[in-house]
């Protein structure tokens, strides 16, 4: 008897018992859409992961950032002047495999008013115009200052949506978006003009929750009008989908280095020199007794921050190696500087998406393989009833391979059938999920996982026929004849 | 050369550790186109033997050619193929399968033999026809009466053109009538050059058949041959005298 026989036979016997057949794929068809729905929600998630990560520079940027000095340098803490303008121009002339040197001043303590409201920005930022390609800005309205504002030092501001909301009113309050470019605003009492905006940043899921919202109709409130108290109530949610890198990113305003240099540095030395200097943070060793003197009469030259775009991510070590010369030059060979990078933070991803196939994986496994279970106990059934048609077929001529063949052949192909009506299913139950759950990451279901799944259940209806086929062609022809 | 050669043949089971001789060193030549009964008791070893000749068993002890083949020593494979090619079977209860119908059932056996959809068609076409089935080919054996049933099985057993035919009790759930008609089939069967061996306990039916043996405590009692004493001249249907002094 050949193959295709075999199959044949195998599909008359599953469509004369049709419900059975049907309620024994019925535990196939759920292994393999569990498992495909599952992996297209983890992928769905990673997605959502990596788009914060994305968000906040990729994985090609890099920060040099303060660092105490090592113990066996303390007795040159006072030759060490941290990280300065200098820096910037070494790399750009001696680290070829770093693409772009982006300083940045941060102050804080900054407060932004118009009118009679105010806000305290998260990040008070002055820096050079390529700040924006690093960090992944879109400037959405008016334009990003330039050269010529820098070299000036010119009072200008590009705003985050964030500040915009605070001084102006947000959407949702005011019912459009205002564009507040040419407007004025002052910091910390020095006027200053917005001439540009960055787009909305915001995670997919708080999109769909946005527009969502703006469908429905508006809560009917009942009552007097009150506060409820606190909560989260409406307020994104800062999960593993990095829903804050987005927050942080509206809330951003950059004005030109120089202008933050001039305007502020000056101004806060001059006003806070007691209270130590901000930039610096903890690292204060060197600032502390070294640099008073001078810094009431010259600003502070020294960068927050300094970020770096790594030109090749494969070659990152080589790169940092290359910045970490350069830079051990420029500081005079003392080493108060770090780097950080946002692997630490790929790798988390990396884990949780693991762990989450792993979990969802098992469990999607441990289904198929109750699917399993249920095909091996019908087939077992099936050849209990069917032992005088198998000492019939034996008695005219059937081979213990025959027989072998058939059983098994019937038991993959309920699996097969399973399994491809499990794929349909599983894009039907995606569906469902994203009407469920219409805020939530949106699942992709991948080849990949179709594939693994369908192999799968491909693999758990051979095993489960092995045994029955293995106990249905051992049969002895004479008894099996006897059979009632 | 005899189609069947059977020397010191012993079938021997145990039970509980006593020993149980189904059948005891029997010896028996059986040639192409006899047309043979065996009869006994149940429990004599007729089925055993049957079996045995059938190749769905095999002897403890012994030689058993079929057809010049040693079949003894068979590996189960090759006892499938012999059963498949050299031997067809007709049961009590006719023992076709339900959910293939008539024409579907006929050509099963040359499924197994390989033969291509068309060859299988009309070789069973040809079996049905010869059985007078023909016209019931697309039938299920539920819509058939037991005549009609057996009919089909005769079909299916003759459809590899076996060297054999072993027939288990083939009127034995059929009313006397029908039973009749499937044993006139069987003689003209018989007549046509088919080797046929009907295996049964009622000595009317064996009274059919020119030999008869005869088994008891699985051993031949009697190996009667009509032909070679002159004493059967042609098919009786009624209860002959000799008949009934060996039961």
């Amino acid at each position: 008897m050949n193959l295709i026989n075999a199959i044949l036979v195998g599909l008359k016997e599953i469509w004369a018992n049709k419900f059975r057949s049907l309620l024994t794929m019925l535990g196939i068809i759920l292994g393999v859409s569990s498992l495909v729905a599952m992996s297209a929600l983890v992928k769905g998630m990673e997605n959502g992961m990596k788009a914060a990560l994305i968000a906040i520079g990729g994985l090609e940027k890099v920060r040099v950032e303060d660092q105490d000095i090592p113990i066996w340098q303390q007795h040159m803490a006072d030759q060490a002047v941290g990280t300065t303008m200098n820096d910037v121009h070494s790399l750009l002339h001696s680290a070829p495999l770093i693409t772009m040197v982006v300083p940045e001043m941060r102050t804080r303590n900054v407060t932004m008013t118009r009118g009679s409201k105010s806000i305290s920005p998260w990040n008070f930022i002055g820096t050079w115009p390529n700040a924006v390609e690093l960090n992944q800005h879109v400037v959405e309205h008016g334009r990003i200052f330039n050269e010529v504002d820098d070299e000036n030092a010119r009072n200008v501001c590009v705003i985050g949506t964030a500040i915009r909301d605070a001084l102006f009113g947000s959407p949702e309050q005011v019912g459009r978006d205002i564009i507040p470019v040419g407007e004025f605003i002052n910091i910390n009492q020095q006027r200053f003009k917005i001439i540009g905006m960055f787009e909305h940043y915001e995670s997919e899921q708080d999109k769909k929750a946005r527009e969502l919202m703006k469908d429905k109709p508006p809560e009917v409130r009942t009552g007097p009008e009150r506060a409820k108290g606190y909560g989260s109530k409406g307020g994104s949610k800062g999960s593993m989908s990095g829903g804050f890198v987005y927050d942080l990113k509206n809330n951003t305003v950059y004005i030109p280095l120089n202008t933050m240099w001039l305007r502020f540095r000056a101004a806060t030395v001059s006003a806070s020199s007691s209270s130590g200097n901000y930039s610096r943070g903890s690292s204060g060793t060197s600032s502390g007794s070294g640099s008073g003197s001078t810094s009431e009469f010259l600003p502070d030259p020294r960068l927050s921050t300094l970020s770096i775009k790594v030109a090749n991510i494969d070659q990152m070590d080589e790169a940092l190696q290359q910045a970490k010369n350069v830079l051990m030059h420029s500081h005079k060979g003392i080493e108060d500087f770090s780097f950080r990078t946002q692997e630490n933070w790929s790798e988390d991803i990396g884990t949780a998406i693991r762990n989450y196939r792993m979990s969802g994986g098992i469990i999607a496994a441990i289904s198929l393989l109750v699917g399993g279970i249920g095909i091996m106990n019908i087939m077992l059934a099936s050849i209990t009833e069917r032992v005088r048609e198998i000492g019939i077929r034996k008695a005219i001529g059937a081979t213990f391979f025959d027989v072998f063949t058939q059983i098994l052949v019937e038991s993959v192909v309920i699996a097969i059938i399973g399994g491809v009506s499990g794929l349909f299913t599983s894009t039907m139950l995606v569906e469902l999920l994203i009407k469920l759950s219409p805020t939530g990451n949106t699942p992709v279901i991948t080849m990949e996982s179709m594939v693994l799944a369908f192999g799968f259940s491909v693999a758990v209806g051979v095993l489960a026929g092995l045994f029955p086929a293995f106990k249905a062609a051992k049969l002895n022809p004479i008894q099996a004849l006897r059979y009632e | 050369m005899a189609l069947i050669e059977l020397r010191g043949v012993s079938k021997i089971y145990h039970l509980g550790g006593e020993e149980i001789r189904a059948l005891d060193n029997v010896d028996l030549d059986i040639n192409g186109g006899e047309f043979i009964s065996i009869i006994g008791p149940s429990g004599s070893g007729k089925s055993t033997l049957m079996h045995i000749l059938g190749c769905l068993d095999s002897p403890t002890k012994g030689s058993f050619k079929l057809d010049g083949t040693e079949i003894a020593t068979a590996s189960a494979r090759e006892l499938a193929r012999i059963r498949n090619q050299k031997i067809g079977f007709v049961f009590q209860f006719f023992n076709l399968l339900p959910k293939l119908n008539v024409l579907q059932n006929v050509e099963l056996p040359m499924v197994y033999a390989g033969c291509g959809a068309r060859e299988r068609r009309e070789r069973a076409m040809d079996a049905l026809r010869l059985v007078e089935m023909d016209n019931r080919a697309k039938h299920r054996p539920m819509q058939l009466s037991g005549g009609q049933q057996q009919r089909a099985a005769i079909a299916r057993a003759l459809v590899n053109s076996p060297k054999i035919v072993f027939a288990d009790e083939p009127t034995g759930n059929l009313d006397s009538h029908t039973g009749e008609t499937i044993l006139k089939l069987f003689h003209e069967l018989s007549r046509q050059g088919r080797t046929i061996m009907l295996v049964t306990h009622d000595p009317e039916i064996a009274a059919v058949t020119p030999r008869k043996i005869e088994i008891r405590d699985g051993k031949i009692a009697k190996n009667v041959d009509a032909k070679l004493s002159g004493q059967h001249d042609g098919p009786k249907f009624a209860v002959g005298a000799q008949v009934q002094e060996t039961a």
